[in-house]
């Protein structure tokens, strides 16, 4: 069993880095890129019966820091 | 005068720290991270600088699970002081005793170098040795200072008067210059820059000196 956890900065946190590969891009000539958003994406591999409910707390505790950053889930 | 200093893996101004607090004239013990105890009687507890667990996940977020964490989260509920600097900081906003969070600095850059802080209150253990005003020279070294928290949170913190410290010339990003904030019990200190760097003649400057000599004074006195 396994579960994918997105975390993102929350809209509105300053995303320097995101920023930062943004202007990289137009120096490439990616001249359409408007807004970059960097985040993390962490992949669990669970013992059978975990839940999406305990990977929920696994978020809150430790994987995000909800005072920055959003979170989602994908259980498959 | 008890002070306890916490050592994680990758705590690098842990010894520096205890040094100020000995010249302040506290009795220091180092305390491991596995130890899930302060020492009997400690009055203040010291969370130092460094890139504790290699910064993974981030700054201060797996220290901040360790077991002495809990010790200086409990000692903090209990209304005991503690100070944290620069991923000391860090480490007690990840624990959730002070508010906000450090994020990555506006100019992505590692920045390391003696910065001017305005004391903004004087009304605390830590800063009743400056005049609200003061100016002070204290160095700063992180990747990761910009202090962020949302709106109404920081209204809390100057309307409260918790805010400790403003850079004069923000380096890093921080809302509102903010380089330092006390818990609402205004027993705890958390700040990005090093008074502990700034505790010494042969640091080339003490303007941070008077922070730990203000602890002892109010641990004397208590």
């Amino acid at each position: 069993m396994k579960a994918r956890v997105h975390v993102m900065l929350k809209n509105g946190v300053l995303d320097p880095q995101g920023e930062a590969v943004r202007h990289a891009l137009g120096a490439l000539g990616f001249d359409k890129v408007e807004g970059v958003r960097q985040g993390k994406v962490i992949d669990l591999d669970l013992a059978e019966g975990a839940t999406e409910a305990d990977v929920t707390a696994m978020c809150e505790k430790l994987l995000a820091n909800t005072v920055i950053e959003s979170y989602s889930i994908e259980m498959a | 005068m008890k002070a306890a200093v916490v050592v994680f893996p990758g705590s690098n101004c842990d010894r520096d720290l205890a040094v100020a607090f000995e010249q302040a004239g506290f009795d220091v013990s180092m305390v491991w991270h596995k130890d899930s105890a302060l020492p009997e009687g400690v009055d203040i507890v010291g969370v130092p600088g460094g890139f504790s667990y290699g910064d993974y996940l981030r700054c201060g977020a797996i220290a901040a699970q360790s077991p002495i964490c809990k010790a200086v989260i409990a000692h903090a509920d209990r209304g005991g002081y503690a100070i944290g600097v620069c991923n000391g900081f860090q480490i007690l906003t990840e624990t959730g005793v002070l508010p906000g969070a450090l994020l990555r600095n506006a100019g992505l850059k590692y920045i390391c170098r003696t910065v001017n802080l305005k004391v903004t209150t004087s009304e605390s253990v830590f800063t009743q040795g400056y005049n609200a005003g003061d100016v002070i020279g204290v160095p700063i070294a992180h990747h990761d200072g910009n202090f962020f928290a949302d709106a109404d949170t920081v209204k809390a913190l100057q309307d409260q008067d918790r805010v400790a410290f403003t850079y004069e010339d923000n380096p890093n990003g921080s809302v509102a210059d903010i380089a330092g904030i006390l818990s609402e019990n205004r027993r705890v200190l958390g700040m990005m820059p090093h008074p502990e760097r700034a505790a010494d003649e042969g640091h080339g400057g003490t303007d941070g000196a008077a922070v730990f000599r203000a602890l002892a004074g109010m641990v004397t006195a208590a």
